[in-house]
């Protein structure tokens, strides 16, 4: 026993090491899970006389998907959202985060909208109310306004079947 | 021994010393209407992270969403809030991350207690077989024996 001692404990060291190689740095653990999704009131792009306000979606389950036109990952994501959307999953709600050159309107006239509102934050305060580190970035809140889950990076089928999917049914939605 | 040592110490230090965050360039800060909020802000924001490029400070970054919290930060020094203030504003929105310096409670006290722990096991460790040696060799030495080891080295 003794003489397997530092053979076990150099084992011990690696199996620490190789989890922490293969951690992702960017999911940085948010302070908001399981708290009140901050309030806001935004004007609407294309729109901006209506605005939105998270108040609206009480009752539902729903995503706010945080995006900007100028963000190439979230064009990789826009197809799956699409699908989402067309599938009847779940109200998703577009925050157009520091769209500066307001392409927004138009970008989403060209390949489709799946979101049932897009709030326009231009100066990234809401953005930072909510913790956001960079786009996209996807928060899950439940009927009472909760914030269940929030996803750093695009979303694709994976992500949605292993990580959403889950939470969607523990919510009965 | 004793250069392989300090060759040792310095290879594990260097790297510390590169990351410390107060080695980091200091942004050139546009705003400096005002000299004592601009220097409280450099003075804070130097331990905080930017959560864009994450081994940077905030005070150092040049990204996007650290330059928006700097403009935040500034705002609310202006507003009269204290630095523990505009800290507790940032560690809501996103948790300790933000902090260099990770507060003491419950799930950091195995980081901060770590190496003490250590040091009392290998110190544990150290006296444990320094005892042993020192039990080894009182073995109590046959009379016998010893008169006849002398005897054999008296006849060379």
């Amino acid at each position: 026993m003794k003489r397997w001692l530092p053979l076990i404990l150099f084992v011990a060291l690696v199996g620490f090491f190789a989890k922490g190689l293969f951690l992702n740095p960017r999911e940085v653990p948010s302070p908001f899970i399981g708290r009140q999704a901050p309030a806001f009131t935004l004007p609407l792009v294309g729109n901006a006389n209506a605005s939105f306000s998270p108040v609206e979606m009480k009752g539902k389950v729903w995503m706010m998907n945080v995006w900007a036109p100028w963000c190439v990952s979230c064009r990789q994501e826009h197809g799956f959202l699409m699908q989402l959307t067309q599938a009847g999953a779940l109200p998703i709600v577009g925050l157009n985060w520091k769209d500066k050159d307001r392409e927004a309107a138009q970008l989403l006239t060209q390949t489709g909208n799946p979101y049932v509102a897009v709030p326009e934050d231009l100066d990234g305060r809401v953005g930072i109310d909510y913790g956001v580190t960079g786009t996209p970035e996807t928060y899950l809140i439940d009927q009472k306004g909760i914030v269940q889950l929030k996803h750093i990076g695009p979303i694709d089928a994976d992500v949605w079947k292993n990580k959403f999917e889950p939470k969607l049914k523990e919510l009965g939605a | 021994m004793k250069h392989f040592l300090t060759a040792m110490l310095l290879a594990f230090s260097l790297p510390v010393l590169a990351n410390a965050p107060a080695d980091a360039p200091k942004e050139a800060l546009p705003n400096a209407d005002d000299p004592v909020i601009e220097q409280r802000l450099v003075n804070l924001a130097e331990d905080l992270r930017c959560l864009v490029c994450q081994n940077e400070s905030l005070a150092g970054s040049h990204a996007e969403l650290a330059e928006d919290l700097r403009r935040e930060i500034r705002g609310q020094m202006k507003s009269g809030k204290s630095d523990k203030e505009v800290i507790e504003y940032l560690t809501t929105r996103y948790g300790d991350f933000v902090l260099y310096r990770p507060p003491f409670k419950p799930v950091t006290y195995l980081l901060w207690l770590g190496p003490v722990l250590f040091l009392g096991i290998g110190g544990g460790a150290w006296v444990m077989t320094l005892r042993r040696r020192r039990a080894a060799q009182s073995i109590p030495v046959d009379e016998k024996k010893l008169a006849a080891a002398a005897q054999l080295l008296e006849e060379k």
